[in-house]
């Protein structure tokens, strides 16, 4: 089983539109995928026509008083199931600062689930705070969506930094640019020239088009109900760049246990 | 977690079409679909004695657009194994209606039912790569009947392997399904079950039209909206719960039905019976498993045809010695030089499969000699086995076969109609007290000192009894024949491996023998033949030590007591 995460101090910056469009495409590949809408807006969970509601709220899955299996439900597509936001996830950090061990608690209630999935998406409200920090610590693969500015690079940075500071494991990080506006010019310059200099900063770009913001109201993924526009087109050069990176081995033929 | 909630069967007699059904009146839900049809083509697999179907378990082969899937379920419909064993050129990973298309048809969790595959140890993708050591079969095509070894490597395999042991898979039922699939959403329009429709249409055993099968599978956080549509659904008059599997409502709409057949004797006799109608009855059962098996055995599918046939024809041989007195007069004095005929003509080819069907074992237990030495010893005994296999078929397709076989079935319809007395209860007693005496005699005889021959002629006896026994089980009370039988089989194996090993010794001597006069046997092959002649003798030695043990446990007050009971019962 990996974990992706998608994440990022800043909102609006497309980690909902990433985990969505990812994890269908992960699922479309054949492997079986759990996304978590970590996100009391529960944005994901809308576009998935899903209520945003966790019987027993946050509190009951981080102490473990709730199966997470027994929150889980299934999109309307094969082989992805989603684990619903619920509006009592904005009071998370105080949930996991009274849990043991509160940067690992994340992980150790993931960890059941890898018999039953191969990949697992992490969509994390922004900010940085206890959850996210234990989303760092569950995740094999951090997906940072970077507007391209300046101010975005030095966030990475800081990032980067905390992340080298961890004991033991330390997810990977793959940055990617998100939202680009080609009519800018300070975002041709960045997104040109920084993945030429970084090795964390992915090749595949995610452009700022009006597809996307469809999504709200098509409720789907675009690479769902429009598998052949740019956008979905990006995504999937995102998907495959970030399956590549993470050494995701191939998923199974279907009908093969 | 995606599992089928329920099924159900339609009744299109008064018009009724099954996706009607889902547009209910004031329903919170509403209808999305349906999906295309998908013509599946579906064979189920089945050993000829039903092992698959008397473990709960189903082997269903279903074919569809070029690509061939094999899937096995347990009780339920879950899924405990699949293999793709033909696939389309560019399959890859979408085509998932038809995947689902052919679960939901199966009455299954479908291709997306994770759960059970999880449950079931599938390693998750970052340990999978080649691990089950999967043989690629480019192209291949399974071609039945077939044994295990028509399967590819790998998790089904496995599964199948302890069930089906050394019998070949059948064709038990084929049929076509048109099979579409319907969502219902709720409020949101999110999908909360899927609906298929199969519409199945069987062409074997027999031409049959199976009624439209509705099947709901809810989603996974769904069950309980799933669970309101279900009895909405339940509540429609054109409806009824399909509890059949897909097999099993095929089968039933060509006038078939699963585990009918068993090389037991399925009889049932009241003590009151007349004897000639008892021993009519039983020989008949007999001569239908004879019959039942005379093609198998013919195209060679496997060796438990030959097997069950043989034990058909001996114990049909030892009810004409031990009863046939029952029978109207001249008839088992007319019957048993045919029988004994039939009986010598499956012995050689048995005899050989006794020894190949060992051979990986006896090849195993070698410590001195290598197994690959015994590979001409193996050739030898497989070009025998084919000569022998040749006169055995030509036996069973010769006139005097066939006559025997009508001749007896037609002696045995007229034999029903016999006399009156004595009842079955009495012949049953009086004979199985015979029988009794004489092991128990001929077994108080034997001591340290007595020949292999003594031991040769008890086993006869106890094998007399035991026949005594199933054939006229059905009188008795089942836990006490039971325990019965318990206490004979304990001697009886131990007899049976004095008696193997010792053949088989005599056997050895004589293929290598053989094999020096064909100049087909290295001396290396020879020594390994030797060890393996030693290993005969030991286990043989080792039979004969327990042997004591074994008859003082059979001839016990408790055992003889037990067998004392039975037999009052019958008489009574």
């Amino acid at each position: 089983m990996k974990t992706f995460a998608t994440y990022n101090i800043k909102g609006g910056v497309g980690k909902t539109a990433t985990a969505v469009n990812l994890s269908y495409l992960a699922a479309h590949d054949g492997y079986r995928v759990l996304l978590w809408d970590l996100d009391p807006q529960g944005a994901a969970s809308f576009l998935f026509r899903i209520r945003p509601r966790v019987k027993g709220g946050g509190k009951a899955l981080i102490r473990g008083t709730r199966p997470v299996d027994d929150a889980i439900k299934a999109t309307d597509f094969d082989n992805l199931d989603l684990l619903p936001a619920d509006f009592t996830y904005r009071h998370l950090d105080l949930v996991l600062d009274a849990a043991k061990k509160p940067a690992r608690r994340l992980g150790s209630l993931l960890a059941p689930l890898s018999a039953e999935y191969d990949v697992i998406f992490l969509d994390c409200p922004p900010g940085i705070s206890l959850l996210s920090e234990s989303v760092l610590h569950a995740a094999d693969t951090l997906l940072v969506p970077l507007i391209p500015t300046t101010l975005s690079v030095r966030t990475l940075d800081q990032l980067t930094e905390f992340i080298s500071g961890f004991n033991g494991s330390r997810p990977a990080v793959l940055a990617f640019f998100s939202m680009i506006d080609r009519r800018k010019r300070l975002h041709r310059e960045i997104f040109e020239q920084l993945p030429t200099q970084r090795d964390d900063v992915a090749a595949a770009t995610i452009p700022a088009l009006s597809l996307i913001e469809r999504m709200s109201v098509q409720r789907a993924p675009v690479t769902a109900f429009a598998p052949r526009s740019a956008a979905a087109r990006r995504y999937t050069e995102l998907w495959q760049e970030a399956r590549e990176r993470s050494g995701l081995l191939p998923p199974p033929p279907a009908g093969t246990w | 977690m995606q599992s089928v909630l329920r099924q159900f069967a339609v009744n299109c007699d008064g018009g009724a079409e099954p996706d009607q059904l889902l547009e209910l009146p004031g329903s919170a839900f509403t209808v999305s679909g349906p999906t295309r049809s998908v013509s599946l083509r579906r064979l189920w697999l089945d050993t000829f004695d039903w092992r698959l179907y008397h473990a709960g378990l189903t082997l269903e082969q279903i074919s569809s657009r070029g690509s061939t899937e094999l899937v096995l379920t347990g009780r339920g419909g879950a899924i405990l194994a699949a293999d793709h064993i033909e696939r389309p050129p560019h399959a890859g990973g979408a085509g998932h209606d038809q995947a689902d298309a052919r679960a939901s048809a199966n009455g299954r969790s479908s291709a997306r039912g994770r759960s059970s595959a999880g449950a079931n140890g599938r390693a998750g993708a970052n340990g999978r790569a080649g691990a089950n050591g999967r043989a690629p079969r480019p192209g291949g095509r399974a071609r039945w009947p077939g044994g295990l070894d028509s399967l590819p490597l790998g998790p089904l395999r496995d599964r199948l392997g302890p069930v089906v042991g050394v019998r070949a898979l059948l064709p038990v039922a084929r049929a076509v399904s048109s099979v579409h699939e319907c969502r219902v959403l709720n409020a949101d329009e999110k999908t909360i079950a899927r609906v298929t429709v199969d519409r199945m249409s069987v062409s074997y055993p027999a031409p049959g039209t199976v009624p439209p099968r509705l099947a709901v599978t809810a989603l996974r956080g769904y069950q309980p909206q799933a669970q309101r549509l279900v009895d909405r659904l339940a509540a429609a008059p054109e409806v009824t719960e399909a509890s059949q599997s897909g097999l099993e409502a095929a089968l039933a709409a060509a006038g078939r039905r699963p585990g009918d057949y068993s090389s037991k004797i399925n009889v049932s006799l009241a003590p009151r019976m007349p004897a000639s109608a008892a021993m009519a009855t039983v020989l008949t059962a007999l001569l239908d498993t004879l019959e039942a098996n005379v093609n198998g055995t013919v195209r060679d599918l496997d060796t438990e045809f030959l097997h069950d046939l043989r034990i058909a024809v001996r114990r049909t041989r030892s009810a004409l010695k031990l009863a046939g007195d029952a029978l109207p007069d001249g008839l088992a004095a007319q019957f048993r030089p045919e029988f004994k005929w039939l009986g010598d003509l499956t012995t050689p080819t048995r005899d050989l499969d006794v020894y190949l069907l060992g051979f990986s074992g006896m090849a195993a237990s070698l410590t001195a000699a290598t197994p690959d030495e015994l590979d001409p010893f193996h050739d030898h005994l497989r070009r025998s086995r084919a000569a022998a296999q040749r006169l055995l078929a030509r036996g069973l397709r010769s006139a005097r076969f066939s006559r025997i076989i009508h001749d007896w079935r037609e002696a045995l319809a007229t034999a029903a109609d016999g006399r009156a007395r004595p009842t079955v209860g009495r012949l049953a007693s009086t004979r199985i007290a015979r029988a009794h005496r004489r092991v128990i005699r001929d077994g108080s005889a034997i001591t340290a000192t007595s020949p292999p021959e003594s031991l040769h002629e008890l086993r006869k006896r106890c094998k007399e009894l035991r026949y005594l026994l199933e054939f006229f089980g059905s009188l008795y009370d089942p836990g006490e024949h039971w325990r019965t039988v318990r206490d004979l089989k304990a001697l009886q194996d131990c007899l049976g491996e004095f008696q193997d090993t010792q053949v088989q010794h005599e056997e050895l001597r004589a293929f290598a023998t053989q094999m020096m006069a064909d100049r087909s046997a290295p001396a290396a092959t020879l020594l390994a033949m030797g060890e393996v002649a030693a290993g005969l003798a030991t286990r043989q030695r080792q039979a004969r030590s327990e042997f004591a043990g074994r008859f003082r446990d059979f001839a016990s007050p408790a055992s003889q007591g037990r067998i004392r009971a039975l037999i009052g019962i019958a008489a009574a």
